[in-house]
């Protein structure tokens, strides 16, 4: 009894946590070239209205998944246009871009309101899933679980193991120097900023067609930010991201859990579901503390706007 | 080839031309989305900008939904202008409207002035405190504002949430979540009568005339421009960052909490989950396309106010949903932090060289 | 000359009526040069000829409106960096193209083409480093490394590439006078093994010791090619500048007064991870004295200066007294109102805010000279203060209503020196007064300061370059590492014992005999 518990907990806060990390690697990745995109938010909406109606129309979760991607890659793209090639201010811009996508799912998505999908089953992987415990909540899990390891590490060995990691931080860390050697500067940070926007569309589509699943407006609920607060925390280290996210995720589980059980704990509702929100806060207050590891972690470029003078 | 080219100066006509251009492409792009969804484009126009406001309860409803635009847009402003990006604005709508809707529930059936002058203090009070929180992790910790006063926006939302299912719920209101109807002494007086235009309309304007001397005549909105546009030549300067930080978010958060009371003691009349209707960000866009500026806020935010009641006429002849009004904003937005471009570039032709 | 600039007389560069306009300014009007094998090609000119644009041309960053150039006797257009060094062509930049958070093996992979092994280009790396004497260390990272470490780096990162013309952008900028003299040996070195150089400096002296010729750039255009060994640095001179070099009159040292700045073993950690420490700094100026601080940057100028100007506040008010107050824990304003003013290294951005007007800016530090009344701007007074700033210093501009960033550096530089220096000061402080400034601008602010120094103001200097120091200065003290040298008399010490002292060498015998901060 005790362990299915535990064992559950874990299931869901490592399902509560995959959409953060595949969003926030995404970010990390538009951030270390240098790319400060706010607009996460309303790329993971639109990521989750684009998936769930794809998804409903062909039966096809993985062409949901796929529409969802390029929702966010299509988002993505509008703000790099206007912070890259239009030089828009970065905050702004990312501010636009979330209350665009925001909208602009809920339009879209009005009419699939009262739609539900059928449920996406596990894919499970032999022998491992019978492990005690972790079995079950490692390894017979949706297999955009298995994606976010997967991201987590490409993205590792992408940035500190591959020459185009070592060109992609170079940029965030001196646009001038990197194009002054001859590097495409604003290219690579097209790049970046759209596999942002792909993986936050990803992110967005598992919470429609794979997490609840259905589509409620405004249903994507912070996370988006939370994910760019993650970067933060994570101090632009992939690793931690991976943990943070699965903080994240069981501080989202737990509330959910103290509120579905029989315990007699007389807390409001809406005071537990505030608890992601204010654990974001007290996280970023601890990592800004130590400005120094900010500092020294930032893309040095990170929202500055950037033009090769030719 | 098209190429963009540094201005050698920046272009003073191009800053007030570029919002102009981004609402001619808002309305084009407002015309292919009409057209996109199999609805006549003209009529589509009409209903969504010149139904509004053919008759003068219209005109009047079109300043009632501007008044929170321009209160929260001008407080905003005085911190944009320094850098201080307060995204929360939402949030301390709902502190602000909590707040005031407290001390009417405590007077209720009470009589005299006294009520509605505490109102006022509550709500800009209960919005420069919710404010006040990013502000202070800003200062003490170095705290991202902007992830902090965002994140207390989804804090005030469970809050309002909360009181009115519990504390602020009306007892006599068959567990609707919502307060009791306010008495006449808490509500604000109606200006133009037959219509909903109140008091509150007053307070922006004033707001805005108050913004604008203290942005272009006072010494203290001469520091936060600096602080703005150069932030180590205000630190050359002796000004303090931290002062900016608090005046740029309380400045934000009071008129922010002003506007929520002026939502319950207004049009509301009460106080329930859904005090806010995106005006906090609606705000931040009203404020850009402005360009911070007091004048321009006044203008923008009857246009953004036009967005909200051609979204509701859309739903009502068009049956869109209403959230359309939100894609136009965030187009509008997209499109005028995209030509801003030709403030400081123009386009040229060059010749590839062989 | 060495042999190699005789010998093979093949053209490894031509340049011919190359031209490059940008919206505001001609950088490059009809530039024709040629560089043969193995020589060292200057190019002289003042700040502001045209010098790094067309280096940069040659190297691919940017690209010619007109004009053709030739490698090795084939026309040639340079696509991008790449492209050039495919080609063989180096270069070393003014302001690095080096990346602070990455080791130096990771800086010099990022030029090179390919997907270098990063041990195996370790041991490349210092290869060329001992066969060089350009002593670095692979793995380290780059913020932690001297200026001239850093330069180092960057020549390295050439010469992996075997480059058959190597340019130099003003490479002695950040170098101590020992230094200067070893990269000479190594470009001398480089030259014997028939690598062209070509070497932009504006310093003549520099020139004449190594060049083999010279070809002189004055507002984007040819002025004149000359063999540097057969000039005088007068004749050179009045090719760059158009007459001859500005000398700034100073009279005698005048009496010296009451004691404006006193720094008390001022020592400050940098807040700065990339920063330095500042070790126990003693300073003293008087009325009526310049006192001069040399040293090659990042050796805590910045921290000194942002000590000195309130920026950053220390923890002991005693450490620094302005005027006679403990002001430690003042901030620039309240200092300011002691009497001190201020000027940056930094023009735009710190010393003046480039979208404002030059009447807005004037009000950046002047506001305490009553030009506020209840909190509220009185604008007339403000830009009459402007207008004033114009007229006596010589401002260039469209007018008070005009945006700093409209202005050249020279000029914008005059007018915030002249905004400090009408405010009256009883102590300036200055940084870099004439960095990137055009030689007319610099003689008439060097002459300013000695005029102010002469009415018994207290004035400290931090400067790059000596010779201005060695120009204005009474007395010279070197910074270095964070601690500050003993100040000497200028009569009694010289360029080279400065030099000796930039790297941090005072404490020696040969540093006997100073006036203990007199």
């Amino acid at each position: 009894m005790e362990t299915s518990i535990l064992s559950s907990i874990l299931f869901a806060t490592i399902v509560a946590g995959t959409p953060l990390i595949i969003v926030a690697l995404g970010q990390l990745i538009a951030e270390k070239a240098g790319v400060l995109n706010l607009g996460a938010e309303g790329m993971m909406a639109m990521g989750a209205i684009a998936g769930f109606a794809v998804t409903l129309h062909s039966g096809n979760p993985w062409l949901g998944v796929l529409a969802g991607m390029l929702a966010g890659a299509a988002m993505s793209f509008i703000f790099a246009v206007v912070v890259l090639t239009l030089m828009g201010n970065q905050v702004a811009s990312g501010l636009a871009l979330s209350i665009l996508g925001v909208g602009l799912s809920a339009f879209i998505g009005k009419p699939y309101e009262s739609d539900i999908l059928p449920t996406v089953g596990a894919l499970r992987i032999p022998l491992l899933a019978d492990l005690p415990i972790i079995g079950d909540a490692l390894f017979n899990q949706q297999a955009l679980v298995y994606f976010s390891w997967a991201l987590f590490a490409g993205i590792a060995w992408f940035l500190y193991r591959s020459r185009t990691g070592l060109v992609l931080r170079a940029v965030g860390e001196s646009p001038s120097s990197a194009h002054s050697i001859g590097y495409p500067v604003i290219r690579i940070r097209y790049l970046a900023t759209i596999f942002g926007g792909a993986m936050a569309g990803i992110g967005g589509s598992f919470l429609s067609v794979f997490y609840t699943p259905l589509w409620v407006e405004g249903m994507v609920s912070g996370r988006g930010w939370i994910a760019i607060a993650l970067v933060v925390f994570a101090t632009w280290r992939p690793f931690r991201v991976l943990v943070g996210a699965y903080l994240f995720g069981g501080v989202m589980v737990a509330q959910l859990f103290v509120q579905g059980s029989d315990l007699d704990i007389n807390i409001p509702s809406q005071l537990l579901s505030a608890l992601p929100y204010l654990a974001t806060i007290i996280v970023l207050v601890i990592i800004s503390r130590d400005q120094n590891t900010v500092r020294l972690n930032a893309p040095v470029s990170l929202g500055q706007p950037y033009r090769p003078e030719a | 080839m098209l190429r963009l080219e540094r201005r050698p100066e920046a272009s003073q006509m191009m800053s007030y031309l570029s919002p102009l251009i981004a609402i001619v492409l808002m309305l084009i792009g407002g015309l292919l989305l009409f057209t996109a969804l199999g609805k006549d484009p003209i009529e589509g126009f009409k209903v969504f900008f010149i139904y509004p406001i053919s008759d003068s309860y219209g005109v009047s409803e079109l300043f009632l939904k501007a008044t929170p635009l321009m209160l929260i847009a001008i407080g905003l402003a005085v911190g944009f202008r320094a850098n201080v990006w307060n995204i929360g604005a939402e949030g301390q709508l709902i502190a602000g409207a909590i707040a005031a809707s407290a001390v009417a529930l405590y007077f209720y059936e009470d009589e005299g002035a006294h009520i509605l002058i505490l109102m006022v203090i509550a709500g800009a009070i209960g919005g420069m405190l919710w404010a006040s929180i990013p502000a202070f992790l800003k200062t003490r910790f170095n705290t991202n504002e902007i992830l902090v006063s965002l994140m207390l926006v989804y804090v005030a939302q469970l809050l309002v949430s909360w009181l009115v299912h519990g504390p602020m719920m009306d007892p006599d209101g068959f567990n609707f979540p919502q307060s009791r109807l306010f008495d006449e002494p808490a509500l604000l007086p109606i200006l133009v009568e037959g219509t909903r235009l109140n008091l509150a309309f007053s307070f922006a304007v004033s707001a805005l005339l108050v913004g604008y001397i203290f942005m272009y005549r006072s010494f203290a909105g001469f520091q936060m421009q600096v602080a703005g546009f150069a932030k180590d030549a205000a630190r050359y300067a002796g000004f303090s960052a931290k002062r900016m930080i608090w005046i740029g978010l309380l400045s934000g958060g009071g008129m922010a909490g002003l506007a929520g009371m002026s939502e319950v003691a207004g049009p509301m009349g009460q106080i329930t989950e859904h005090v806010s209707n995106n005006y906090g960000f609606a705000a931040i866009i009203v404020a850009f396309v402005a360009r911070l500026n007091p004048i321009g806020i006044f203008f923008a935010s009857l246009l953004m106010a036009l967005l909200y009641l051609g979204g509701e006429q859309a739903q009502q002849y068009l049956a869109l949903p209403s959230s359309i009004s939100n894609v136009f904003q965030g187009m509008l937005l997209m499109f005028l932090l995209g030509s801003d471009v030709f403030i400081n570039y123009r386009v040229r032709w060059k010749e590839a060289i062989a | 000359m060495t042999s190699a600039a005789n010998g093979d007389q093949t053209l490894r560069l031509e340049l011919n009526g190359i031209t490059k306009i940008y919206p505001s300014v001609i950088a490059n009007e009809d530039v024709s040069l040629s560089v043969k094998r193995g020589e060292i090609h200057a190019v002289l000119g003042e700040n502001g000829a045209g010098k790094s644009t067309l280096m940069k041309m040659i190297y691919g960053v940017t690209h010619p409106d007109a004009g053709q150039m030739k490698w090795e006797g084939e026309p040639v257009h340079v696509e991008n960096p790449a492209h050039a060094r495919s080609l063989g062509i180096g270069m070393v930049f003014q302001h690095f193209s080096l990346f602070e958070t990455l080791n130096v093996v990771e800086n010099v992979a990022l030029a090179l083409p390919g997907n270098p092994d990063l041990n195996e280009l370790a041991s490349q790396i210092t290869e060329v480093s001992n066969r060089y004497g350009l002593p670095v260390d692979p793995g380290r990272l780059v913020h932690a490394l001297s200026v001239g470490e850093r330069q180092r780096v960057e020549i390295i990162r050439c010469l992996l590439q075997n480059p058959k013309l190597l340019i130099m952008d003003e490479p002695t900028s950040v170098l101590t006078p020992q230094a200067v003299r070893k990269l000479f040996d190594t470009l001398r070195q480089l030259a014997e093994e028939g690598c062209s150089i070509l070497y932009i400096s504006h310093k003549l002296d520099e020139i004449q010791e190594l060049c083999h010729v010279a070809t002189v750039l004055r507002d984007g255009k040819v002025t004149g090619h000359c063999i540097p060994a057969e000039e005088t640095p007068k004749s050179m001179a009045s090719l760059m500048i158009g007459k001859e070099l500005p000398v700034p009159e100073r009279g005698e040292p005048a009496e010296l007064g009451e004691i404006r700045l006193q720094l008390n073993s001022l020592s400050k950690s940098s807040d700065d991870p990339f920063g330095t420490d500042l070790k126990a700094i003693d300073i003293e100026v008087r009325s009526g004295e310049i006192l001069g601080i040399a040293g090659v940057s990042g050796n805590g100028q910045q921290e000194l200066l942002y000590a000195l100007s309130g920026e950053e506040l220390v923890d002991n008010a005693d450490a620094i007294h302005v005027c006679g107050k403990a002001s430690g824990r003042d901030m620039p304003g309240q200092r300011r109102l002691l009497g001190m003013g201020f000027v940056p290294e930094e023009r735009l951005g710190r010393g003046a805010v480039p979208r404002m007007s030059l009447t807005e800016n004037a009000l950046l530090t002047a506001y305490h000279a009553d030009m506020l009344r209840l909190g509220m701007i009185q604008f007339e007074r403000i830009s009459a203060f402007a207008r004033k700033c114009i007229e006596d210093f010589n401002v260039k501009c469209g007018g008070e209503d005009h945006a700093a960033n409209s202005l050249s550096g020279g000029n914008l530089q005059k007018f915030i020196m002249g905004r400090e220096i009408l405010l009256a000061p009883k102590l300036l402080v200055v940084a870099q007064p004439t960095w990137g400034v055009d030689v007319g601008a610099a003689a008439f602010i060097r002459q300013r300061l000695i005029d102010l120094r002469d009415q018994g103001t207290a004035i400290l200097v931090i400067s790059e370059e000596l010779e201005e120091l060695f120009e204005i200065s009474d007395r010279i003290a070197v910074i270095a590492d964070g601690r500050l040298s003993p100040a000497k008399m200028l009569a009694d010490t010289s360029i080279d014992e400065i030099g000796v002292w930039m790297s941090g060498m005072w404490e020696t015998p040969a540093a006997a005999g100073v006036d203990a901060n007199a």
